[in-house]
């Protein structure tokens, strides 16, 4: 594991608590109602956007789901625009048109979240065609769900993207639930996504999504692979959201997830791995960590500050933007 | 020479041809785009001219490849997309609606989505409820997309380019009976406005709004009517969204009579909206009840039988002139020599 040292796992910990933190504080404040918007927390699935945003650089381009939030910080997206965006203020990333399902950093090479399943795969596979045609030398980062390859435009875009040889990654994080219902309603058992989708001629892998070090291997494979050769890559990770499909809440009690299910993915996990891991190899102290944890509060309680003093978008500005 | 007559599907090409060498980051695929048939001669020499990486045909997926015009148009590229068919694109709603048509505005306007997408619309031959289809009030109802229907060659030209080097989605219908169509066309590269219609005749008489093929019938009952003293004005809605009604208030001031004419049916479509924005806008200056002459509102059917007097026509828009004005003489013309109500022309037929 030559690519594991202390700078690049100090990065992959820092994002990882910029985004577990952030989503806390969200959750925490959601019932002040000052954020009107839905919200879908990526708490417990930190691992993949961290490592994939310090694998990649601002050039490379991402697109997302509307369980964005993780992807929009492991890219590097701006915490004060993201935040801005979900109180609705014209400082918003999307200035307050898009809301937590919408959104964008062109200067951190994020392009765009979207809320319905499997929109944005198309748009990145796009993206990929364009860097190709025109040189651009960018890896395409299309981030997407478990329920995203049961859309049949999933299909056409992978077909597509194959045909052309156009250098994306694919990086599907399988949380096993589509809102409510679980993967066992949805797509046959024991068929693994990873597996169905090396059947339409693309390399295809798989690793658990809460473990930096498979997470870091496995997606620097996808790279080198590209690098040699331009094509698109799939990549399966395992993982768990911790909070409720939508929303600020737990939601153990409604019983659609087992006891022992929870239990089991909450001993793994991402960061107590990461973390543990770091002390144990003296790379990090629990001081260290900590002194790292209250920078990043600091800096998002400056972003909610900084959110709840902007502006709204004024009435007047109601159809700008509508056309370019 | 300047200006030579070319038919609505050299106008195309034209375009597609001067817009391409003025822009190199133009792409334009669809099905068929570089197969034996060119899209009707519409793609002819594209491939040749601008080679493989430009110009491509691609797999049967209307839905991803709208996405993928997105995504490309997002990243530097101005992609032309074209559909043989409208009614196959009907599978790339979600991409159309949720993406492309609202990019600009979700995003705060951070990016532009140089997009433009061509549908043929299909008429006539036992075509059918599903290679016939006139769905442009459907797009119209989009907030973010733009939409156009050119009505002769020389918008098809001026329209094409100005939807490629416009910054935001276009739709570009094309109605397929206007493929034989001559017109004079210059020669250079020009662009015609995507703000507003067009008005192609002056007239005092009755304002006639009209769309697509049916701008063609409406000519021709205005050649008819003006050897008997009665000018249309006709306004031609090549340009629909942005939609923009200033030509046809202004018209109705002058005229006070109004005829709207649709490619399709009636309920909830551009001619309905062109009369609920004109009772509400300018109820007063009509001196009689404005009327509609379009479709029955049933899906079109293959049958020659059925759809005998199903399209309309200019004497269908003659009649009802003369319903409207109140005239009672007679008006006497010799019918054209269509042999058939379910084509354009003799050569119309077979596979297209």
């Amino acid at each position: 594991m030559k690519n594991i040292n202390r700078a690049v796992l100090k990065k992959i910990l820092y994002k990882m608590l910029l985004i577990r933190e952030t989503e806390l504080e969200i959750s925490r404040r959601y019932s002040e109602n000052q954020m009107r918007c839905p919200t879908h927390l990526s708490i417990g699935q930190e691992c993949v956007p961290s490592v994939v945003g310090t694998f990649t650089n601002n050039h490379d381009l991402c697109v997302s789901t509307h369980r964005s939030h993780a992807h929009y910080l492991g890219k590097g997206g701006s915490l004060k625009k993201f935040i801005s965006e979900l109180y609705g203020k014209s400082t918003g990333c999307s200035k307050g048109r898009g809301g937590s399902m919408h959104l964008t950093d062109l200067n951190a090479g994020f392009v765009a979240s979207t809320a319905i399943v499997s929109s944005t795969i198309p748009v990145g596979v796009g993206l990929g065609l364009s860097s190709k045609i025109l040189g651009k030398k960018q890896i395409i980062i299309i981030y997407l769900g478990d329920a995203s390859v049961e859309e049949g435009v999933f299909f056409e875009s992978l077909n597509f993207a194959i045909i052309k040889k156009i250098p994306t990654i694919f990086v599907c994080e399988n949380n096993f639930f589509s809102v409510y219902s679980p993967l066992s309603v949805r797509q046959p058992v024991n068929r693994e996504i990873y597996k169905m989708v090396k059947g339409c001629h693309i390399k295809s892998y798989k690793a658990n999504g809460n473990s930096f070090k498979n997470v870091i291997s496995v997606f620097l494979k996808a790279k080198k692979i590209i690098k040699n050769d331009s094509q698109p890559i799939f990549l399966e990770f395992e993982t768990y959201r911790r909070f409720e499909h939508c929303g600020p809440n737990l939601d153990d009690h409604l019983n659609y997830r087992s006891k022992n299910e929870i239990a089991f993915w909450k001993k793994k996990d991402p960061i107590n791995i990461l973390q543990n891991f770091l002390i144990k190899k003296s790379w990090m102290s629990y001081h260290a960590i900590n002194i790292m944890k209250n920078l990043i509060r600091k800096k998002i309680n400056l972003s909610f500050q900084y959110a709840n003093k902007s502006p709204f978008p004024i009435k007047k500005d109601l159809s700008k933007y509508l056309y370019k | 020479m300047r200006f030579r007559k070319l038919n609505f599907s050299e106008s195309i090409n034209e375009a597609m041809i001067l817009s391409m060498k003025r822009d190199k980051n133009i792409i334009c695929y669809g099905l068929g785009v570089d197969d034996p048939k060119r899209i009707f001669g519409t793609t002819k020499k594209l491939k040749e001219l601008f080679g493989s990486k430009r110009v491509f045909d691609v797999p049967v997926s209307e839905n991803a490849l709208t996405g993928i015009g997105v995504g490309s148009s997002l990243n530097g590229l101005r992609p032309v997309m074209v559909h043989q068919r409208l009614d196959f694109f009907l599978y790339a709603m979600e991409q159309l609606i949720n993406n492309a048509a609202k990019w600009s505005y979700v995003f705060g306007g951070v990016k532009s989505l140089p997009l433009t997408i061509r549908l043929i619309i299909g008429r006539g031959w036992g075509q059918g409820p599903t290679h016939s289809q006139s769905l442009q009030s459907l797009f119209l109802h989009i907030p973010g997309l733009k939409v156009v229907m050119p009505s002769n060659s020389y918008q098809a030209k001026g329209l094409l380019n100005a939807a490629i080097f416009d910054n935001n989605p276009v739709l570009y219908l094309e109605h397929r009976w206007l493929y034989n169509n001559y017109a004079h066309v210059p020669k250079k590269f020009y662009k015609l406005s995507l703000d507003q219609p067009q008005i192609l005749k002056k007239g005092k008489d009755i304002t006639i709004v009209s769309m697509g093929y049916m701008t063609n019938e409406a000519i021709i009952s205005d050649k008819i009517l003006r050897s008997y003293g009665i000018q249309s004005e006709i306004i031609d809605m090549c340009v629909m969204s942005p939609l923009n009604l200033t030509k046809i208030f202004n018209s109705i001031k002058k005229t006070k009579h109004l005829l709207v004419l649709d490619t399709s049916t009636s309920i909830c479509s551009l001619s309905s909206e062109i009369l609920s924005q004109i009772f509400r806008g300018c109820f007063n200056d009509l001196k009689s009840k404005p009327e509609i002459l379009s479709l029955p509102h049933v899906p079109q059917p293959s049958s020659f039988g059925l759809t005998k007097n199903f399209y309309k026509d200019y004497i269908d828009i003659i009649k009802i002139v003369k319903k409207i004005l109140r005239i009672n003489k007679n008006i006497r013309f010799k019918k054209n020599k269509r042999t058939f109500h379910d084509v354009p022309d003799k050569k119309f037929k077979g596979p297209f």
